[in-house]
């Protein structure tokens, strides 16, 4: 309470940035994202790069050389299922250690929790989610369709004002991460010069390769205690490949929907061939049939089939 | 007259930081604030007026305090407290209230005698400005 008339302690003269690394525990972090992100080289240098440059800034402000906090809003631009909203959450993480913001808790948002459905629902909508996010970092999926220009009576222009605003004057309480598509975002950032001369980071997710995505595909279903014969692991490289020249494709969120009902027929297949008990090895192993019945290899889905398909 | 409701009401008024500390410590139980506002703060005027709705899922104090600059700015002559809800199973009920603004100049509370039944006398009070 009475801090000002306290004696104010003195200055450090000095800053150990490897100790401070260590002791705020982003090492661990960054440690984490290099050992469960498979891939993704350039976001982790990036990333790496950011986390160095926050704890400098702090290690300047330690030493009275810096007052200002950094703008550290972001825009995460990649094709889906590359890990925007897995990192975005290992950022925060990073921010909440760094001491950027209090809570560190993610709240990842899309248009309709922004955006109201009529005159006056707007404002009080995206203040709710605001204020939900405060302390703590914001995550917009898909921003672009906050701005639709070809209706100019559109409520997304007033969830931007609101956005733009806060981002400016609550700098210190919340961290806004924007993502979507790259063209579509640079149309967006085009459209609303306020959001691209606020956002201090921009971070470009590249799609992973045939291989990464089948890392990726067997780092999940050990999550899950699942393994691959030989075959299916083969069956899987050749599926990966086969998938990507196909509609729809989302990367690592293909390889889950793969492996959901890869799974599917697994349990299936148990059901109809099993003539005795069967073990755990049989259980959890996915064998060739269960990967090659996949449409895919029979040239994927027709022009008339709508979404995701195996 | 100085009023007195609810917590910390006989010590000076709570500055901003301290506000935030009692909110954040609310928070920290799960507790849900709600904003209310009453220009008449007889003691038995425990309605007052809500201003939104109880903040159910908020993580930091930032919030509640940004609804009470707006509650402020709206009604900068009026009562202003917090109500922490405590939703646990088997309490439900508001278990700490603090009031956060007063007016500049706060009522009177002025006790009437009215005689009523013979000569017997009966008390009650008022708020008068």
């Amino acid at each position: 309470m009475d801090a000002t008339t306290s004696p104010e302690t003195p200055r450090p003269t000095h800053v150990d940035l490897r100790a401070e690394l260590e002791s705020s525990g982003v090492k661990e972090l960054l440690d984490e994202l290099d050992r469960e992100m498979i891939g993704l080289a350039p976001v982790k240098q990036r990333i790496r790069e950011t986390a160095a440059l926050l704890l400098v800034d702090r290690a300047r402000q330690t030493l009275g050389l810096a007052h200002d906090t950094p703008t550290l809003h972001m825009s995460f631009t990649g094709n889906p299922g590359t890990g925007k909203t897995t990192v975005a959450l290992k950022m925060a993480g990073i921010l909440k250690r760094l001491g950027y913001v209090r809570k560190g808790h993610l709240v990842s948002v899309t248009r309709d929790d922004l955006v109201g459905q009529y005159i006056g629902h707007t404002a009080p909508k995206t203040k709710e989610v605001l204020k939900k996010a405060m302390g703590g970092v914001l995550f917009i999926d898909e921003a672009y369709y906050l701005y639709k220009p070809d209706n100019e009576r559109d409520y997304g222009q007033e969830a931007i004002e609101i956005l733009l605003q806060v981002m400016e004057n609550n700098r210190d309480d919340l961290v806004v991460i924007m993502a979507g598509y790259a063209d579509r975002m640079d149309r967006f950032f085009a459209a609303n010069p306020g959001f691209r001369s606020r956002i201090a980071h921009h971070i470009d997710f590249p799609d992973y390769g045939d291989d990464e995505l089948l890392r990726i595909a067997e780092t999940m279903l050990a999550g899950q205690h699942y393994v691959f014969d030989a075959g299916a692991r083969a069956a899987m490289a050749e599926y990966v490949t086969l998938r990507r020249g196909q509609p729809h494709f989302a990367n690592a969120r293909s390889i889950r929907n793969a492996l959901d009902r890869a799974r599917l027929r697994q349990a299936n297949r148990l059901f109809e061939a099993a003539t005795g008990p069967v073990d755990a090895q049989m259980l959890s192993t996915l064998i060739e049939s269960d990967v090659r019945a996949s449409r895919v290899f029979r040239g994927g889905l027709d022009v008339s089939g709508k979404g995701e398909n195996p | 007259m100085r009023i007195t409701q609810g917590c910390f009401s006989f010590l000076p008024d709570l500055t901003d930081e301290q506000i935030t500390a009692q909110v954040e410590y609310c928070l920290s139980k799960t507790w849900a604030i709600g904003v209310e506002y009453t220009y008449d703060p007889h003691p038995r005027n425990t309605f007052w007026d809500m201003w939104g709705n109880p903040m159910f899922d908020l993580s930091d104090a930032k919030g509640v305090m940004m609804e009470l600059a707006d509650c402020r700015k709206a009604h900068p002559e009026s009562y202003i407290r917090f109500n922490a809800f405590d939703s646990t199973r088997g309490f439900e009920t508001v278990t700490m209230s603090f009031i956060v603004n007063r007016p500049k100049v706060e009522p009177t509370i002025r006790m009437i005698r009215q005689e009523v039944d013979g000569r017997s006398q009966r008390y009650s009070f008022e708020t008068v400005r």
